[in-house]
Order: C-alpha cells, then structure tokens, then sequence
C-alpha cells in the first residue's frame, strides 16, 4: 500500500518533470534560442494537425460516424480567419481581380474572435448538412461527407467576390509566437478528453459500440450525433483558422479530400478510440514526412548514385512504414486505450515475458 | 390496472403479415409471458412495444397513455427498458460503464457545463456513479464493476443487461428469450433472480422465453402466438392444455 503512494508520487513527480521539459523547449524555440523557422514551423503545423485529428476521432474514434469532411471544416474556418484578419488597407492588393464584397470589406476582426468565428461557423455548417446526411450509415455517411468537403472547396473557388477564388487569399497577419498554436492545441485537446470522459461521452461511446441498443437505453441518436459531429466541426475550424495564419495564405487547393485522409491516417495509426495516440500520432506523421525528406534527395554512396533516390521515393518509404505499422499494430499504437505510465509498464512487462518465454523453448 | 395494453396490432413487411391483431394486457406488478413456435412473431410484437417499428395498424399503451410512433428512446424515458434476444451490450466498455450509460437519459446538464465540470454537473455525475454501483451491488455485480463486458461469462452478460435496462428507471421490464443458451442450473438460477428483481424494483415484466420449465414456474399469464396469431391465454396449466397449443408445438395427426 504504502509503496503504491511512493509510485504514485514518483510518477507525478515524472509527469511535472516531463511537463516541464515540454514547456522549456518550446520556450527555447519561441525566443529563437535553439531550432530555426524551419523547425518552428513543422512543430506549429504538427500542433494544428493535432487539433485537426483530435477533433476527427471525436466523431470517427469515439461517436463512430464513419465522417471524411474535416477538410471542408477546416476550410470554412481558414477563410474565416482570413477574409476578417487582413488588414483592411491591404485588401485592395490581395482582392486585384475582383473587389472583395463591400460589406465584408469594411470588417476587420481581432485574431481570436475570428479564430473562434471560425470554428462557430464551421459547427453551424455541420449542423446544417449534418441533419439530412447523419441518418446514413458507415460508407454511406463518408461519401456524403466527402460530397460536402468538396461543395465547400468549389464554393471557395467560385465565390470570387468573397474567397478571391483561385488565387486565394494572401498577407493574412502571423502570429508573434508558437504559443498561438501550442496553447489552442492543448486547450482543444484537454476539452475534448473532458468532454469524452463526460456523460455525454459516455453515451457517444455506446452510440459507437451499439446503434440499437443505445437508443434502447434512451439515447437520442439524432441528437447526440448531431453534437459530436458539430464538436468536431468545430475544432476541425479552429484547426483550419490556425493553418490560415501559419502559412499566411488560403486557397482553395490545400483543403482537396486528401488532406482528410492525412487526418484519417492520423487516426487509424494512433488508435480510433484514444487521444493520447491521436497525439502521438500526429507528431510521427507530420515530423515523419519530414525527416524523410532526405530520401528525396539524390544520393551518392561509394561514388556511385543510387538510383532510386529522387523526389517521390520519400513517399514510397512512408507508405511502406505505414503497412508495417498497420500489420502489426492493427488497432493503431494504443487501440482504445490511453497512454498511462501503466500501459507502458504493462507493455514492458509484456515483452520481458515474451523474451523470457522464448529462451526457454530455445 | 394494466400497466401496457396492446390494442388491435398488426404489422406487415410488405405482403407478409408478422403480427395480426394482437391485443395483449399485461397487469401492473406481474410476471407474464409470450410464447410461441420459431418465427410466430413475439420479437416483431416486442419491437412494436419499444416503438423499434411502427404498427401498420392499431396502437400501444402504456398507463393509458398512447405511446405508438414514439422512437425508442422516447418510450424507454417513459419508463419501458427491454433486452435482446442476442445480447447487446457496449462490449468494449466496462460493467459500470454500461450501468452508467443506462442513466444517461435522466441527465439534466447541457453537454457544455458537464465538459467544464461544473459543480452541479459533478454533483449530478457523483449521484450517478453512486446509483449504479447501488445496483450493481443488489444484483451481486459490484466485483465485476471494471470489467470489460465482454469478457464475462455468458450467464452474467445476460445479467448485466438486465441491470443496464433497470439503470433506466425502468417500470415496466421486457426480457426476449433471457434464458436462451442457458444450461438448468443457470436457468433455475435465473428464474429466482426475476422473482427478485420484481420484487426489489416494483417492476412489471413481460417475457419471450423457449425453456417451458422456466415460462411455466414463474409467468402468472401466458399468452401464446402462432403465425402472428393470439391461439390463446391464461394460465400455464389453461395454456399446457389447450388443443389448439398442442398443435400449434407438435402439429395434427393427418390420419387422425
């Protein structure tokens, strides 16, 4: 007894420290003491990604809606942000082609209001086509979703008065700081884990495991379906508003239906059903494709080129390291689970067991 | 007083009629049954109680009140919980999970204020957890509480859900087939557990079952259907000696 509250402490103690450790290296980075932009920025964009894949196991992982519309969220959040954060004495240069709308033209709005406009938004639309399309089921209810992420992208490139159409929107202000995208990816994440760990959490969950008998437990379905898929929306928004401001441009282009499968990917690999993964997941992948980079490159070994090295072979690569995982960690890293200094002993224990096993038949 | 009245109910799939004007009364505060040969019907009468389909024809009460074209979890508020003839729990949540989920539906918080844990929302969820591990405990499943559910052994996952039905504040208790794949013992074990439950929780229930030991000790009225057809009612020893019963389980003699 006595020694499981010295465990206890000692993992707390591990959790600060780690916190800490977490805390002081983004500090670093933020004042430019360690890293470069170029590390800023894949670290800024893994934090957006996490936002993004968070809020898509909310309704994929937990509600079980089988839903591939996040992109269309995203995007009705990053032009949210960006048609009311450029200033407004710039918005004749970037709307060149055709005038931007009068009445949004004379609007400008601080960067939080409209990040948070944003997300509102991007719930409303899920809410309006979420009442027709989330009577269907699994595949059904993909296609749909897909349908309307494109509705949103052709929408953004044909509302020239409003998007600027195709050639996007640019000068949208940055951000002084990492803390922007670090601070709103750890509030998001830290709501969506209370919201899960809820009531309405819970009947989310047996929404996934049971349609039938949930309804026979006096869930509405309707309802609750309705809820996550706007929660989601809504952080998929956020997500989008912070991307607009990362990358300092929005157009039509960066919300294709394939950048729902990134989040997809996300999802599958960290475990439908758990956060911590998600987490996890996010990081590996966005820092992942980068650090394969260099497969890209022309390589030169013994003075010999290796031939097949060139732009592109990155991607084979990763593909390859994604069947891998999904061959031996079919339920993603974490399934259903959370991250918790259990699992991980657990997981240890398991493996010194397993090796042990092994000796003994050899 | 009836508790639920079935009223002149017929349902059709198309050409085929599954249920023909079926008029069924349960009493408040007893046990009664539904019987009949494979595909009579009961479940699809079931399903038009828990409002799972809408009857093409006649309609449900439920202390007097109409409860026909209500969706299912509208009619399990009212305070109708049923279980499945193949059980479905929330197999990968826990035994209190699935207790918890139950007592969902009498939440009075809004989503927001339970995510944000406000102090009413907490008060609320503590007196939820503090319900179902009471119920837990009355029906010897407080060891059981953080187990996955599918990993219990067959005879308590059919427990389980029928404590998950009671979470719901139930009044009236629906069991379709509770004993089936259930060996004598569990099932004698099963029946006393239903006697108690009605006892303990002031419920009516009405059940579909196949061991006629089981339907025979403890249902005070018996109805039986035959291709959607009521053939008959009354007591088990009316029911056992009914001509019309006999043939509907064993079949005529053609010779005969």
């Amino acid at each position: 007894m006595i020694e499981k509250v010295e465990n206890k402490r000692i993992r707390l103690l591990i959790n600060i420290f780690l916190a800490a450790i977490f805390v002081a290296v983004i500090v670093l980075l933020d004042t430019k003491k360690i890293g470069d932009d170029y590390i800023r920025r894949v670290l800024n964009l893994t934090a957006i990604y996490t936002i993004v894949s968070v809020s898509m196991n909310l309704v994929n992982g937990f509600t079980g809606l089988f839903s591939l519309g996040q992109a269309g969220f995203m995007a009705i959040g990053a032009y949210t942000v960006a048609l009311f954060t450029v200033p407004l004495q710039v918005r004749p240069n970037v709307f060149y082609m055709v005038p931007q709308n009068p009445i949004i033209a004379q609007i400008e709005l601080p960067f939080a209001i409209a990040l948070i406009l944003g997300g509102l938004l991007a719930a409303l639309a899920a809410i309006l086509i979420g009442i027709p399309v989330l009577r269907l089921k699994s595949d059904y209810l993909a296609i749909a979703t897909l349908g309307f992420s494109e509705i949103i992208r052709i929408v953004c490139t044909n509302a020239k008065s409003i998007t600027n159409g195709a050639l996007g929107i640019k000068s949208i202000p940055e951000m002084p700081t990492m803390w922007v995208f670090f601070g709103v990816a750890i509030i998001s994440v830290i709501i969506i884990y209370l919201l899960i760990n809820s009531s309405y959490g819970r009947a989310f969950k047996a929404i996934r495991e049971d349609e039938i008998a949930a309804e026979a437990m006096g869930i509405n379905l309707f309802k609750h379906k309705v809820m996550s898929f706007a929660i989601g929306a809504f952080f998929a928004g956020i997500g989008g508003g912070l991307l607009a401001s990362l990358l300092a441009t929005v157009d039509p282009r960066q919300f294709y239906f394939t950048v729902t499968y990134n989040f997809l990917l996300i999802i599958v690999l960290g475990g439908m059903g758990s956060i911590s993964g998600t987490v996890i997941a996010s990081f590996l992948v966005t820092a992942g494709l980068e650090v394969l980079r260099f497969f890209d490159e022309p390589l030169t070994l013994f003075g010999v080129n290796i031939p097949v090295f060139r732009p592109g072979f990155r991607m084979v690569i990763f593909s390859l390291l994604l069947m891998v995982l999904v061959l031996f960690f079919r339920n993603g890293l974490l399934g259903q689970k959370e991250l918790s200094w259990k699992v991980i002993h657990n997981w240890f224990n398991r493996r010194g067991k397993k090796k042990t096993g092994k000796g003994g038949v050899a | 007083m009836s508790i639920l009245k079935v009223e002149n109910v017929t349902m059709q799939f198309g050409g085929v009629t599954a249920v023909n004007n079926l008029n069924i009364e349960v009493e408040e505060g007893r046990i009664e049954a539904l019987i009949g040969p494979n595909g009579a019907g009961k479940t699809t009468a079931f399903n038009v109680i828990t409002g799972v389909y809408t009857p093409t024809n006649g309609s449900v009460y439920f202390n007097d009140e109409v409860i026909t074209g209500l969706t299912p979890d509208k009619i399990t508020k009212r305070g109708i919980a049923r279980t499945f003839q193949n059980i479905r729990l929330f197999k990968n949540l826990t035994v209190l999970d699935n207790i918890l989920i139950a007592n969902h539906l009498r939440i009075k918080s809004n989503f927001m204020s339970c995510t944000f844990r406000m102090p009413w929302s907490k008060r609320e969820e503590k007196q939820m957890r503090e319900k179902s591990e009471m119920l837990l405990e009355k029906l010897g499943l407080s060891d059981l509480r953080n187990e996955i559910a599918h990993s219990l052994p067959y005879g308590e996952q059919r427990k389980l859900e029928i404590a998950r039905a009671l979470a719901t504040d139930a009044k009236l208790l629906l069991l379709d087939e509770p004993a089936a794949g259930m060996n004598p013992s569990e099932t004698m074990e099963l029946s006393s557990f239903i006697y108690n439950i009605r006892d303990e929780f002031n419920l009516t229930i009405f059940m579909i079952e196949h061991h006629m030991d089981l339907v025979m000790e403890i249902s005070e009225k018996i109805y039986v259907l035959d291709f959607g057809q009521l053939i008959a009612q009354g007591t088990a020893d009316e029911v056992k000696n009914n001509p019309r019963v006999i043939e509907a389980y064993l079949g005529v003699d053609e010779d005969a």
